[in-house]
């Protein structure tokens, strides 16, 4: 009996898989980056940090694929599209991107790229000598109440100052004698 | 093909689209994605030394939950702030807001 697993051998759905979600990824950043419309900006970084899900889950983590989807796709891209109601309106022409700034962004990050490259590809990198095998979402809630309990209470502190510092900040607008 | 500098690549990929989208753009949105991006490039590669060098491969998802953490709550400030500047200057973009009064 003919199963799509005789016919199509696994590893190469995974690759094919693999090269789409990358392909994605880098389409993705690549609208986040250069078109002048901020609208196609943000889906356009909705579609790469769905494609970073993708490498995540082919990472091994599928707790952390979810995590990226509700937290960066479903919260901040979300408030980014809000963000963007108060920008200019969208049907206004901008003014030309001046060339030398192009180049001199371009510049840095060729230099950086460079540099970053040399630094992985010349490294030896060596995995630890034992690895454990736990990669289940228990261990990860014992880690996060037991050693690292007092950085997630940090966090969670972090997030409340910030939560009310934006409310402070957007709240102070309206009090603000006209000028 | 599924091998750590593979993933490291990519991440250095997206690290240097966000420098170029900082210093492209003159929208302030435009710089907080730039920064949603290398924040997302030291995601990947958190994960990668996990997946592939770490010794207990938790302590990786722990810390890439951490960050996450910490980027949801610079997007909520960022984004307060550049509320209050559009409505101090009536604009996001950074070449308009250059003085620095209270």
């Amino acid at each position: 009996m003919n199963t799509l697993q005789d016919l199509v051998h696994p590893h190469l759905i995974a690759q094919v898989g693999f090269a789409f979600v990358v392909i994605l990824c880098f389409a993705g950043a690549l609208i986040a980056v250069l078109p002048r419309n901020i609208l196609h900006n943000v889906l356009g970084l909705i579609l790469c940090l769905t494609g970073v899900a993708g490498l995540f889950l082919y990472l091994g983590s599928p707790f952390i694929a979810l995590m990226e989807l509700l937290i960066y796709v479903g919260a901040i891209c979300i408030s980014m599209v809000f963000a963007i109601m108060l920008s200019r309106p969208l049907h206004l022409s901008l003014p030309a991107r001046r060339p030398v700034k192009l180049v001199l962004a371009l510049a840095v990050g060729a230099g950086i790229f460079i540099m970053l490259s040399a630094l992985v590809f010349r490294t030896g990198w060596h995995p630890a000598a034992t690895r454990a095998a736990d990669w289940s979402i228990a261990g990860l809630g014992g880690y996060l109440l037991t050693r690292y309990e007092l950085v997630f209470e940090v966090i969670s502190l972090l997030l409340l100052v910030a939560i009310l510092g934006a409310i402070i900040i957007t709240g102070h607008i309206g009090r603000r004698p006209n000028e | 093909m599924n091998s750590l500098y593979t993933y490291l690549f990519i991440a250095i990929l997206l690290f240097t689209l966000g420098i170029v989208a900082v210093f492209l753009r003159r929208s302030l949105i435009g710089m907080l994605i730039g920064i949603e991006l290398m924040l997302n490039a030291a995601n990947i590669n958190f994960m990668a030394f996990n997946r592939y060098l770490a010794p207990d491969p938790l302590i990786g998802q722990i810390y890439t939950v951490f960050i996450m953490g910490i980027a949801a709550a610079e997007a909520a400030i960022a984004l307060s702030i550049i509320i209050a500047v559009f409505h101090r200057f009536h604009s996001i973009n950074v070449e308009q807001a250059r003085e620095l009064r209270g």
